[in-house]
């Protein structure tokens, strides 16, 4: 099953705000590629240029095996190997959150890149909010599914932190999308304004 | 016999300029195909062989009778499918099975070379091997695939003619010898030279063979494509046909007999100045150093995609070194893969039979083809 963001992703990827900075065939870095499902996904659309790098070996393997080019290889520590603006995207999907150093990572992603798309569950979605008024324990859901005890995701976060973190940084969110449970993209005007609250996720495309 | 051996005159007109400062003219390469050269002639694969290897990559064998040492990897159907590629692999210069080596004849002097055959390196062979598919009409290679030695001679050739070369696939290898390899080496060759029948390598014209410094070069180096695991595994303390050792130095245990035969085989079909000299190029072989010591510089705009494997009980040439070309690689924005096989059959891995292995590569093949429009 492909991850909820993966439409939205494509369509960044087709329609980029200034198509004179983007090459015809888009190089493209999937961090936490996986599998490759997202690389493939992508490759079917439109032709890209797309390369991968993942943490486990064994994912790894499966992507070349199926012809991407992946590197094993940790975002924490090797995205500094790569020279600056070298990928058109770069893509951590679902991944931030699991990093040791979300800061660092996040200046790496737009130092390589010339649009970094970054997407991570919402900490503040009203949901997550509820389960913990009420139960009184870390909440689970379908974006969250770990227990406290066993989730990597160690640096949680909720959109407006997300935000705080980018105008720290002088790093600028061109786009901004806001996902509900269910990988939609919320578009009524109430859910945008307060869509800390509202949103399960968030996808942001960063320049900088 | 000799009639199977299929070889070609080069550095006729253009002599092959050496690293050395000396030159080669008029020297001989064997060499194999396998599959069809396509209309377009972009679907070729250039084989590079390990130290021990010769051009016989794929079917059988016509010397040894025994399959080739990579069939299982190259032919019909098979990862390296010669239905679909046509597959070149030339006995390396230095070699010896009909390339120009220390054992044939010195065109110039109608003497045989012995030691006086010219200290070759790793690019002076792929070098000869750019003369031999100029000579043959390829103008671009799809893939430069090897091994050991062989990874050395692919990851040369995407430095060196980087215009010619699609995708390399070094296989468990290095960007240079370290100095355990010399040192491993340096007993192999200690081993050679100080056997009498070795002859100050004169060994061909006195009618000798140095049969026993060559077959315990090779036992030796042996051991170090195998891993501890692997040693285990196959023989542990197990006893040569016999219930309780025998008090004695004749063979007890299975391994020792395991690594007579091999020193034994490979005396038959080895040359042992040969051994000499292509040890010697292994060593010399430091690719940082042809570039101000910078792997980067080496493959700085390089448009070959590359495809490094290397395997986790490989202690000849450690994953590590794989991760160095890779992190190399990256830094200058170049396309890489890289997959570390689990495995414990040590270094030699790449030439059995390993099912990730084979798919790593049959879909790295597949792929590039696919991106260049191969049929």
């Amino acid at each position: 099953m492909n991850r909820l963001d993966f439409e939205i992703i494509r369509n960044v990827i087709a329609t980029p705000k200034d198509t004179s900075m983007i090459l015809d065939v888009p190089m493209i870095l999937d961090v936490g590629c996986e599998n490759g499902k997202l690389l493939k996904f992508l490759n079917k659309r439109k032709k890209i240029d797309g390369r991968g790098l993942e943490i486990s070996q064994k994912n790894v393997n499966i992507c070349v095996k199926h012809g991407l080019s992946v590197v094993q290889g940790d975002a924490d520590k090797d995205l500094i190997a790569y020279p600056s603006k070298s990928f058109d995207f770069v893509i951590l999907s679902q991944t931030l959150q699991a990093t040791h150093s979300p800061e660092k990572v996040l200046s790496q992603l737009v130092r390589i890149s010339k649009y970094a798309i970054v997407s991570f569950p919402n900490f503040g979605s009203w949901l997550v909010r509820l389960k913990l008024l009420i139960n009184g324990i870390m909440p689970q859901s379908k974006s969250l599914p770990h227990t406290w005890y066993t989730t990597p995701n160690i640096h949680l976060c909720t959109i407006k932190d997300f935000k705080k973190l980018c105008e720290k940084n002088s790093i600028k969110i061109e786009k901004s999308f806001y996902l509900n449970k269910y990988g939609k993209q919320i578009n009524n005007p109430i859910g945008k304004i307060f869509n800390n609250f509202f949103s399960t996720s968030g996808l942001f495309v960063l320049k900088k | 016999m000799k009639n199977s051996i299929k070889t070609i005159i080069l550095g006729k007109k253009i002599p092959l300029f050496l690293d050395s400062g000396k030159q080669l003219k008029n020297f001989k390469i064997a060499y194999q195909t396998y599959g069809k050269l396509n209309k377009n002639k972009n679907n070729v694969i250039l084989i590079c062989h390990a130290l021990s290897g010769d051009q016989f990559t794929a079917g059988i064998n016509p010397f040894t009778k025994k399959p080739g040492w990579w069939s299982k990897a190259i032919g019909p159907n098979l990862p390296i499918d010669t239905n679909r590629f046509f597959v070149i692999c030339s006995n390396i210069l230095g070699g010896c099975l009909g390339s120009t080596g220390p054992k044939e004849l010195n065109p110039a002097t109608k003497k045989f070379f012995n030691m006086s055959f010219p200290v070759i390196t790793i690019r002076d062979m792929v070098k000869a091997q750019k003369m031999l598919i100029d000579e043959l009409g390829i103008k671009q290679l799809l893939s430069v695939i090897g091994g050991s030695a062989g990874g050395f001679q692919a990851l040369q050739w995407a430095a060196t003619y980087p215009e010619n070369v699609i995708s390399a696939i070094p296989i468990a290898t290095s960007f240079r010898h370290s100095a355990q390899n010399i040192a491993f080496h340096e007993v192999g060759r200690q081993a050679i030279m100080s056997d009498p029948d070795w002859c100050n390598g004169n060994y061909i014209d006195k009618k000798k063979t140095p049969k026993k410094g060559l077959s315990v070069a090779r036992m030796l180096a042996h051991i170090t494509y195998l891993s501890e695991e692997a040693f285990q595994r196959k023989f542990g303390r197990n006893l040569q046909n016999k219930l309780s050792v025998a008090y004695g130095f004749k063979t007890d245990f299975q391994v020792e007999s395991y690594l007579k035969h091999q020193g034994q085989t490979f005396v038959n079909r080895f040359d042992a100045n040969s051994y000499l000299y292509i040890t010697r190029a292994m060593d010399y072989f430091d690719l940082p150093n042809q570039k101000k010591g910078s792997l980067k510089n080496i493959y700085k705009n390089t448009p070959v995609k590359f495809c490094v494997i290397s395997f986790t009980s490989d202690w000849v040439y450690p994953t590590k070194y794989s991760k160095e070309i890779v992190d190399s690689l990256n830094a200058v924005g170049a396309n890489v893969s890289f997959v570390e096989i689990q495995t414990d059959k040590g270094h030699d891995a790449f030439l059995l039979d390993e099912k990730e292995f084979n798919e790593t590569v049959r879909g790295f093949l597949n792929s590039t083809a696919n991106i260049m429009g191969v049929n």
